[in-house]
């Protein structure tokens, strides 16, 4: 039994890192109604951002955020503006197949400065610290992971209700033109997101390399994970998606426990069962 | 036409002409010729655009060693069976994924093909996660010499090429291939004139599938070998197909055509880079969805007024009063 409730709290602290996947991919979704492919390959660029960072500096993760988050969000500002920004529109295809050109990219990019080889953000001693709860022993890492993803997610629902920068992504959201004729600069305000869902993935980047090793090649398996806490939870709504990241952990935890090699599959299988029964999410968008 | 015939024709004779490596980069093309007509069907007429056509890929390259090694059959029905099994397949696959509306769609495709890898992997008697060979006896069965499987290895090839574009350039030209175009053209306005969308995306998903299942199981016949990750691999059997059919000109007949000769010669020039030519490739499908979304048959034909595959219809203004 202990096993068991062991398998389902290690699910539910896995399912915060993929609500901090998801988070970035859910954000931009709202406001511009863009899904990136490349997702899951800028999470594994901010890993790579933060391994170069933690080498030549010689400073902790935590600590290289300072510098890779700024570094993300510029990058994300500039890809918008630059790039993205030119492909929105009511076609579909242009965004869908810009990102996905971005995504071989920025692999193969990583991959000519990196190599293949797996490699991995030391942490130091927090990485094996754990606390005892009941007979249960919790990862400090996992437990912090978790805890960001609350911060992140509760920042980011104070910042879309409660400030001005909200209310400019809130109106771009429903209606891009008249958004235009009441002074939103657009382009510069799906920049701003952009640049917020970034600075997002640079934490994702940055706990994933601490809690596992990754390659040029694993931003695909982040997508798919952050793209299905998403419609889990249902889409536009934050908290939700924290919820369908848990999910999502859960299943794959106890599908793990029940045969190791289940651990994806099981995951998978939950978000189509979600999709067959409620295809808008378990918990979808609350209109204020 | 003429020409058509005699570079069919021509074709056809390779074996006899061709060295051994070319008849197999020959095939290779069609092969690929053949993925990137049936992903703009669906994605450029259709609007169906999936990142997850590996699935079915792997589908029928599996089920050619599945039939061949347990039930005993001789690869060509078993690559055909493969189709049909896929075909089937898709139906609860679409049902589901069809839920998820435009770009998520995308990724749900690709969820699914993951389902298929990760399942497949863990059928032990195919070889699990390695993955396994085609055994002797069943690759004797298909010609004593090896040069008579390599020509027919072609053949097949081709003859799957052929029979996709002119399925269809045929399909195209029927009723249901006007409602298509209609959707591709504008989806309100064919809703408006009574097509039924849903049914129609459907039919288009499962038929894609099948074919799509089909070549799978030549590619892999080609192979001799095959692993869950080469069988359902993004970059070989989507990513690449994709910028074949976007640098061609997405929703356009000749496009894919003009695409995989453009992807080839491109491949055949700077595969010796590696990885930098995937950032060429990348790049060049970026700029080219950019700046002429109706790729380079796009500027062709507008500049030229040229069709290879007459599908428009135009309207005649004739001189009646004189």
């Amino acid at each position: 039994m202990i096993e068991w409730t062991n398998a389902v709290v290690q699910g539910v602290l896995l399912g915060g890192l993929y609500a901090l996947f998801a988070a970035g991919l859910s954000l931009i979704f709202g406001v511009m109604r863009l899904v990136n492919i490349a997702h899951g390959d800028l999470i594994v660029l901010a890993a790579y951002f933060g391994l170069t960072t933690t080498v030549m500096l010689g400073i902790h993760p935590f600590v290289a955020l300072l510098i890779v988050m700024p570094l993300m969000a510029g990058f994300g500002y500039v890809l918008q503006r630059g790039l993205l920004n030119r492909t929105l529109g009511d076609d579909i295809l242009p965004p869908l197949l810009v990102t996905f050109g971005l995504s071989v990219i920025i692999q193969n990019v990583l991959l000519e400065a990196y190599t293949a080889d797996p490699q991995k953000l030391s942490g130091g001693a927090i990485e094996t610290a754990s606390v005892q709860l009941g007979g249960l022993a919790l990862g400090v890492l996992p437990l912090l992971t978790f805890g960001i993803a609350v911060a992140v997610i509760a920042f980011l629902q104070w910042l879309f209700y409660a400030t001005s920068l909200g209310r400019g992504f809130r109106a771009v959201s429903d209606n891009q033109q008249i958004a235009q004729l009441m002074g939103f600069n657009k382009a510069h305000i799906f920049g701003l997101a952009m640049a917020l869902a970034l600075a997002v993935t640079a934490i994702a980047g940055i706990l994933l390399g601490m809690r596992t090793s990754f390659d040029p090649s694993v931003g695909g398996g982040r997508l798919i994970f952050g793209f299905e806490a998403v419609i889990i939870g249902g889409l536009g709504n934050l908290w939700g998606t924290l919820a369908g990241g848990v999910i999502l952990g859960v299943a794959q935890t106890i599908g793990a426990k029940i045969d190791p090699g289940w651990q994806l599959l099981a995951g998978h299988v939950a978000f189509l069962v979600v999709l067959a029964f409620r295809s808008n999410g378990l918990f979808p968008r609350i209109n204020h | 036409m003429i020409i058509a015939t005699l570079a069919l024709i021509t074709l056809a004779a390779a074996p006899w002409w061709a060295g051994r490596a070319d008849l197999r980069l020959m095939g290779e093309i069609f092969l690929y010729l053949s993925l990137a007509c049936l992903w703009n069907l669906m994605a450029g007429y259709a609007g169906l655009v999936s990142v997850g056509q590996q699935a079915f890929v792997g589908f029928g390259g599996y089920m050619l060693f599945a039939l061949t090694i347990f039930g005993g059959l001789h690869p060509i029905p078993a690559i055909l069976i493969g189709g049909l099994l896929a075909a089937a397949l898709s139906v609860p696959v679409a049902v589901l994924i069809f839920r998820l509306r435009g770009a998520y769609f995308a990724i749900g495709t690709w969820v699914v093909a993951e389902v298929f890898r990760l399942s497949f992997a863990q059928v032990s008697s195919l070889g699990g996660g390695s993955g396994s060979s085609l055994p002797v006896d069943v690759v004797r069965s298909l010609a004593d010499s090896r040069s008579g499987r390599e020509a027919l290895a072609y053949w097949l090839a081709l003859g799957a090429a052929v029979i996709v574009i002119a399925a269809i350039y045929a399909f195209l030209r029927t009723r249901r291939g006007l409602a298509l175009t209609a959707i591709r053209d504008s989806e309100v306005a064919a809703s408006g004139l009574g097509i039924d969308i849903w049914r129609t995306k459907l039919e288009v998903y499962v038929v894609t599938s099948a074919f799509t299942a089909i070549i799978g199981g030549l590619i892999f016949l080609q192979k001799l070998r095959i692993s869950p990750d080469a069988a359902f691999s993004v970059n070989d059997w989507t990513a690449f197909v994709i910028f074949i059919v976007v640098i061609g000109g997405i929703g356009t007949l000749e496009g894919p055509i003009l695409g995989t000769l453009l992807f080839f010669a491109l491949r055949e020039t700077l595969a010796d880079f590696g990885t930098v030519y995937l950032i060429a490739l990348g790049v060049v499908a970026i700029v080219v969805m950019l700046k002429a979304p109706k790729g380079v048959w796009g500027l062709i034909r507008d500049r030229f007024d040229l069709e290879l595959f007459p599908l428009s219809y135009r309207v005649r203004v004739r001189d009646t009063e004189k």
